[in-house]
């Protein structure tokens, strides 16, 4: 039997080495992950968006046949599934994982390789959604997915690759919160507290907090759902005791905080754009951060106001009534906070502060079309109809996606070390907001006018044509603007990364490394003593002061394991889907034998031994 | 506990490697139970949504078996004492101890689970399977997730035994071992509260 040992795991003196597209699938290194996940949110946007560009094309005239009904619920129902799941969620938690770590000072997260598997899991769930339209058809049952039309004796076989896909990708997002979490509290570099985070950490924390409980409730859900259509369970079965409303609520006990999931790190890059370049320090930093807070728990206690039309009684909808417009008054106190960070700033009209600038007012349109929807009697009224269409798309569109360009021509030099053209930017930048409120704004018209939503086609009687045309129009502009981004993308990507270490003269620690950014980050790590810390040192004309003495730094190994799991797991889903049951018990199995031994595997790691600079700085 | 010194690590005292400190990964498994929470927190509100629901099968309250639940719950309960006191035998240095306690654990999660076995087998010949009712898919979908919790705990303590036979103890491991000991509480945590809203309540309420 043997005895208490000292510890044996001595690191080795170099990393195990993975060439090629090895490197990548190996790669535990966060900015790595990061790039994959933008890149993949960005592939799965060009999915997205040909869908919905297919509905408005179905949409441009009456009684119109481009599509069959059928294809046009598959095409809404993915549109949906893919901007909320594989594009929103996964754009913005690919910045938490580039720019977090940097901006708090750490050499990584608190556990690479559980990143890597978040990773793989999104990855390969979203292409596992993405192969029913070629094994009996996509889900077509709407991004909800409410029981009873999604029970098998209603839909095909498209929803078992919605509850088994979203499954997949969500215990991946679980882990991302479980993993920033720890990553955010435990791993700051010295000094920096709490109140002295930059903004995009704060709201990267705050989400990760909603993930953590808004993900249990639709797995459960996902799972409840699975198990009726594979075996036959009764959750949602009426006649036997089912109750379909179940769905609806775990749904949007997810559902709701799932919007604040995709919306608050878009609020915290506007953040950190706005005093960018508007050269001024943000405005009301304590009220920003108690404020994401407030919306935070505020967005568990509203759920229902996604059900207003279910008949739940005048008690309950008063209640989700009040409780949502309440969660205006935080929205609203960072909205004037940006704005007083603008007044008596020096703006610079670059195009990462004008997708920012923009995001405020289409922020606020959605925002205030939000407070309308909170009122239960004229939620009756305007309930699925193309109102809630334009104020969904506001706040997803006009906020999210808004947000993540402002993000993407921000962050754009410090992942990539190469800036995006500037002049093309702002061709994309007009085009994508004159393309998007031309499309979106008539639905509000729309809907008020009675058009339901997701409906294939309409009759020409009504009135409808013009501004659905107009809408249709809409589209292909944002349709120009998306391509300029991806010819921006290719002229930037056929240079050398020749960025400046610090382009946009900013303010956090992110911009305080060189570029490229090296593997470890930090060769040592930061003191910490104000908020603001590189632009204060800037000011003062001196380095941030090194908070270690120079030395040998320990790096996680590179591991093929995450992916190995991430493809066990989806081999398992098309095991279920195909009614293999007992290859995909196997299969599940063997996944949970390979995530507990990761659970008693011992990384050695390896060694760096950094050059650095005189003067001992961090950067 | 840990979460404090992380919070509160801001002075010069930070680790020379930063590496993967002991305190990121019981903070990191505080955490995760915390999700843990709402997952079983959303089972158990569906569950006590459906339970009336029996439609033409057999209910709670005929076919729950109090006496012997309650054995089985005491076996559970157990067996969080004997994962404390391996804990305490690894803190005391004493590796022979934390394995004989660890292995006793083990087998009464074995124990739960044979129980588990044992009813479910019972209630299918009662006539209560997944299908038969929402109440039967509530149930099952529950205990069984609650099942498959403890399993995977026996198996990963089986993995730390079998670690600390052939490598023995250091810093690392004991981190681990403690980190599943969290689990395992958690896990008997929730079968107090299903036995006593599921068995308990199932019993007396209808």
């Amino acid at each position: 039997m043997a005895a208490i040992t000292e510890r044996v795991a001595l690191a080795h003196e170099s990393a195990p080495a993975y060439h090629g597209i090895w490197a990548w699938l190996a790669s535990v290194d966060h900015k790595k992950i990061g790039i994959m996940y933008i890149y993949a949110a960005l592939f799965f946007m060009a999915f997205g968006g040909f869908e919905a560009l297919a509905i408005r094309v179905q949409l441009w005239s009456p009684d119109n046949h481009v599509l069959t009904a059928q294809a046009f619920n598959e095409f809404f129902t993915m549109h949906g599934v893919t901007m909320i799941f594989l594009v929103a969620m996964p754009i913005l938690i690919g910045y938490v994982n580039a720019i977090v770590p940097l901006q708090i000072g750490a050499r990584d997260v608190a556990f690479p390789r559980m990143n890597a598997l978040s990773l793989w899991l999104f990855v390969l769930g979203g292409l596992f959604l993405y192969t029913s339209f070629m094994m009996g058809g996509a889900p077509d049952a709407g991004w909800f997915n409410y029981a009873p039309l999604s029970g098998a004796a209603y839909s095909g076989p498209g929803i078992d690759f919605y509850d088994i896909g979203l499954q997949i990708t969500g215990i991946g997002t679980l882990m991302t919160a479980v993993n920033f979490l720890v990553t955010i509290l435990n791993m700051r570099a010295p000094g920096m507290r709490l109140l002295r985070m930059p903004m995009f950490t704060w709201s990267a924390l705050i989400t990760m907090l909603l993930i953590l409980f808004a993900f249990p409730p639709i797995t459960v859900d996902l799972i409840m759902q699975m198990l009726g259509r594979l075996f036959h369970a009764r959750f949602f079965d009426v006649a036997l005791g089912g109750n379909v409303l179940l769905w609806q609520n775990l749904f949007w006990i997810f559902g709701h905080p799932e919007v604040y999931i995709v919306i608050l790190p878009a609020f915290g890059i506007v953040s950190e754009v706005i005093p960018t370049f508007a050269r001024k320090p943000l405005f009301g930093y304590e009220s920003m951060a108690m404020a994401l807070s407030v919306i935070a728990f505020l967005s568990f206690m509203v759920w229902t106001h996604h059900m207003f039309a279910d008949g739940l009684g005048p008690i309950v909808n008063s209640i989700f009534a009040i409780t949502s417009m309440l969660i205006a008054v935080p929205t609203g106190i960072k909205i004037f906070n940006w704005l007083a960070t603008l007044w008596g700033g020096q703006i610079r009209f670059t195009t990462a502060s004008m997708y920012a600038l923009a995001f405020i007012p289409l922020f606020v349109i959605g925002g205030v079309s939000g407070v309308m929807l909170a009122m239960a009697p004229a939620d009756l009224q305007l309930n699925d109809s193309y109102f809630v269409v334009a104020h969904f798309h506001y706040v997803l569109f006009g906020g999210t996606l808004m947000g993540a360009l402002a993000g993407l021509y921000y962050w754009f030099p410090r992942i990539w070390g190469r800036i995006l053209d500037d002049r093309l930017g702002k061709w994309n930048f007009w085009l994508v907001f004159i393309g998007f409120n031309v499309t979106f704004f008539p639905m509000h018209f729309l809907g008020l006018d009675g058009m339901p939503r997701r409906i294939s086609t309409y009759a020409a009687g009504y009135g409808w044509t013009f501004l659905n045309q107009l809408s249709t129009i809409g589209a292909f502009i944002l349709l120009a603007g998306m391509l300029i981004l991806l010819w921006n993308f290719i002229i930037t990507f056929a240079r050398k990364p020749d960025a400046v270490a610090d382009p946009w003269d900013g303010r956090s620690l992110e911009w305080s490394l060189p570029s490229p950014v090296p593997e470890y980050n930090f060769a040592q790590l930061p003191l910490i003593e104000d908020r603001d810390a590189f632009w204060v040192a800037k000011q003062e004309g001196r380095p941030i002061q090194a908070a270690e003495p120079p030395g040998p730094i320990h790096m996680p190994s590179p591991s093929l394991s995450p992916f190995f799991i991430a493809l066990t797991v989806v081999g398992a889903g098309y095991m279920a889907l195909l009614h293999i049951d007992m290859g995909a018990l196997l299969l599940m199995i063997a996944a949970f034998v390979q995530i507990a031994l990761q659970l008693v595997h011992e990384d050695r790691g390896y060694h760096v031994h950094p050059q650095v600079p005189q003067g001992g700085a961090a950067d | 506990m840990s979460t404090e010194s992380g919070l509160q690590r801001a002075g010069l005292d930070a680790p020379l490697e930063l590496g993967l400190p002991k305190d990121n990964r019981i903070l990191g498994i505080w955490i995760f139970l915390a999700g843990e929470c709402a997952f079983f927190a959303s089972l158990i509100g569906g569950y006590l949504g459906l339970h009336m629901n029996v439609a033409h099968g057999p209910t709670g309250a005929q076919l729950f078996d109090l006496p012997l639940t309650t054995i089985a719950t005491l076996i559970l309960l157990s067996s969080s004492l004997t994962v404390v006191l391996g804990v305490a035998a690894m803190q005391r240095r004493d590796v022979r101890g934390m394995q004989i306690w660890l292995w006793l654990t083990a087998l009464l999660g074995l124990f739960f689970l044979e129980f588990q076995g044992y009813e479910f087998y019972t209630f299918y010949n009662h006539g209560l399977t997944i299908q038969t009712s929402a109440f039967g898919s509530a149930f099952f979908t529950l205990t069984g997730f609650h099942g498959l919790h403890v399993a995977f705990g026996v198996f990963w303590i089986l993995l730390l035994l079998f670690q600390s036979m052939r490598l023995g103890i250091n810093e690392e491991r004991t981190t681990k071992v403690f980190i599943m000991s969290l689990y395992w509480h958690f896990v008997d945590v929730v079968w107090v509260v299903i036995f006593t809203l599921v068995y308990l309540a199932g019993k007396v309420g209808s």
